[in-house]
């Protein structure tokens, strides 16, 4: 058998120490979201076409309840984006599975700002959210995280 | 130098062992994020009913007394013998006890219990109807419950309850020359009897069974869920009684709602005060029968098209009210052999368990969970839990603790 170094026992007992209370402390948790998620509801889109904006309309975000929420949509320079057409999309990446309804952007209010009707999140945990835009830059998309 | 490593290295591990100690003896029992979880599920947090937009009588006492009396009437079937009752038990959580629901013949699916039914946006396992007054009208018609059809309906009640049914919704059609028998879908016979009537008729007795449908959701919308222990408890956390609530749930029943709320992951589907999150899941379950059973995703193009849902001639909610129904999912592949998650109010003395009975008792449900085998149809959203047998004891022990106290 091998000897270990009673040095090495300085390193290797903190270590074992840690990666047990750790490792027990995550068995009793629900899987969370990945750390350092970027939450950020207003980014530029995968190609640099838009910059999109959402925002729920209620505070907090419900489970369980239909709401609405606002979608964004300007140029990079912040003047809002005209003849758009923006559809959106999500799901829980940790479970595999979409949306429970099928959410539709309904009504032009304005100023780049489209209403987005039929959101429902049936769980807590981590959603995305994709905005597809297809405008006059061309087609572009992006996707938001959301934890409830 | 010896001496000293040993010596550091003793005291690194008691220290250690003393800090666990700690934290074990002293930490709270319950975190924060887990106090809110709790409340989360509690009937104290359920809001109030609020009237059904699709329905102008949903509030309407007089409304409640005709369905209470609809729901009783066997003669309401084929066979004079079928009420709503005969599968909904009053005494049994509205609830029959079998695998697939008894009436006139064998249903394939599992009668559902009616506490806070009100609440949910799609009824049956399917969710192939949006209202408990559209839901109402389905077993009638179906060959296999009541048997009945909507022209036999419409002729009862014109015959056994028309000063009750008037005063509510006005002048029952008139119904000389009518058909004994007539529906849209059904047996030849009373399809072709139902094709012979002129279509502004047609729309007379719709509306009129529609009623009736209306009128058993009123009476329905009475059945709320009960209080349990799992509530006092809840309360009793939330009042800051650590001391009463631990009387109210013992240890194990204590471990097993963290493991509801944690590790088993069953909070994710089975939310809120009503224990479910009103959407539909593939479980992998085993088949019932020989057949296939698809659920949600072999519904969805008829559910909306049904001439009885929230946007149809016979509702009297606004287009805005029925998001839900206008905004359903229809296409997904999540859809492809989903069931409703049901409410687990009550669950423990109502087996046998899922849409077709397949589980004889809660313990057989939560190995299955924690197996989370492939699915036969479509694809489960499932993941092996990795429970112990002692961790499915406590969460069946949490689960009785949902029973009316």
């Amino acid at each position: 058998m091998p000897k270990i170094s009673r040095r090495s026992l300085f390193v290797i007992i903190p270590i074992a120490a840690i990666v047990l209370a750790s490792g027990g402390f995550a068995a009793k948790m629900m899987e969370g979201p990945p750390s350092g998620l970027d939450l950020a509801l207003s980014k530029a889109t995968e190609h640099g076409a838009y910059i999109a904006s959402i925002a729920a309309d209620q505070s907090p975000i419900p489970v369980g309840s239909i709401h609405t929420w606002t979608v964004k949509v300007t140029t990079p320079d912040g003047t809002p984006a005209a003849g758009v057409a923006i559809a959106i999309d999500g799901g829980m990446p940790q479970h595999g599975h979409g949306l429970p309804t099928k959410p539709e952007v309904t009504t032009d209010l304005g100023e780049g700002n489209h209403l987005i009707e039929g959101m429902k999140f049936n769980m807590p945990g981590w959603w995305t959210l994709t905005v597809s835009i297809d405008g006059p830059k061309g087609t572009d998309k992006a996707t938001f995280n959301v934890v409830l | 130098m010896r001496r000293l490593l040993l010596a550091t290295a003793a005291f690194v591990i008691f220290g250690a062992a003393v800090v666990a100690a700690g934290a074990i003896l002293f930490a709270p029992e319950w975190s924060g994020d887990e106090l809110r979880r709790i409340q989360s599920l509690s009937l104290a947090s359920l809001p109030p009913l609020r009237p059904d937009p699709s329905n102008r009588v949903s509030e309407d006492p007089a409304a409640a007394a005709l369905g209470k009396a609809l729901f009783f009437d066997t003669r309401l079937s084929a066979n004079g013998a079928i009420s709503c009752a005969s599968c909904h038990k009053p005494d049994r959580q509205f609830q029959d006890d079998l695998p697939v629901g008894h009436g006139m013949g064998d249903g394939n699916r599992r009668t559902m219990p009616i506490a806070g039914t009100a609440y949910f946006p799609f009824l049956f396992w399917d969710g192939r109807k949006d209202s408990q007054w559209s839901q109402a009208l389905g077993p009638l018609e179906n060959p296999v419950e009541h048997g009945a059809d909507r022209a036999m309906v419409v002729r009862l009640v014109a015959a056994a309850y028309r000063p009750q049914y008037e005063a509510i919704f006005g002048p029952l059609p008139d119904l000389a020359g009518l058909p004994e028998h007539a529906m849209p879908e059904g047996t030849s016979a009373a399809v072709a009897a139902w094709n012979e009537i002129p279509s502004t008729r047609q729309a007379e007795i719709n509306l009129a069974y529609a009623n009736v449908g209306k009128a058993i959701a009123a009476f329905e919308r009475t059945i709320v869920p009960q209080q349990t222990r799992f509530d006092a408890f809840a309360s009793a956390l939330a009042g800051g009684q650590k001391t009463g609530a631990n009387a109210i749930l013992n240890e194990h029943e204590r471990a097993g709602l963290k493991l509801f709320i944690g590790q088993g992951n069953c909070v994710t589907c089975h939310n809120g005060p009503l224990l479910t999150d009103n959407a539909f899941h593939n479980l992998a379950l085993p088949k019932a029968t020989l057949a296939t059973d698809e659920g949600r995703s072999a519904v969805v193009v008829k559910a909306k098209a049904d001439p009885f849902n929230c946007l149809g001639p016979f509702s009297d909610a606004r287009p805005q009210a029925c998001s839900e129904l206008k905004f359903m999912e229809t296409s997904s592949p999540d859809l492809v052999g989903g069931f409703r998650s049901p409410s687990l109010r009550g669950v423990a003395s109502r087996p046998p368990y899922m849409h077709a009975g397949q589980f004889a008792t809660l313990h057989d449900v939560l190995v299955h969970y924690n197996r989370a085998p492939a699915a036969a149809v479509g694809r489960t959203e499932l993941k092996p839990l990795q429970l112990t047998e002692q961790q499915l004891s406590d969460l069946e022990a949490f689960l009785r603790t949902l029973d009316p106290s």
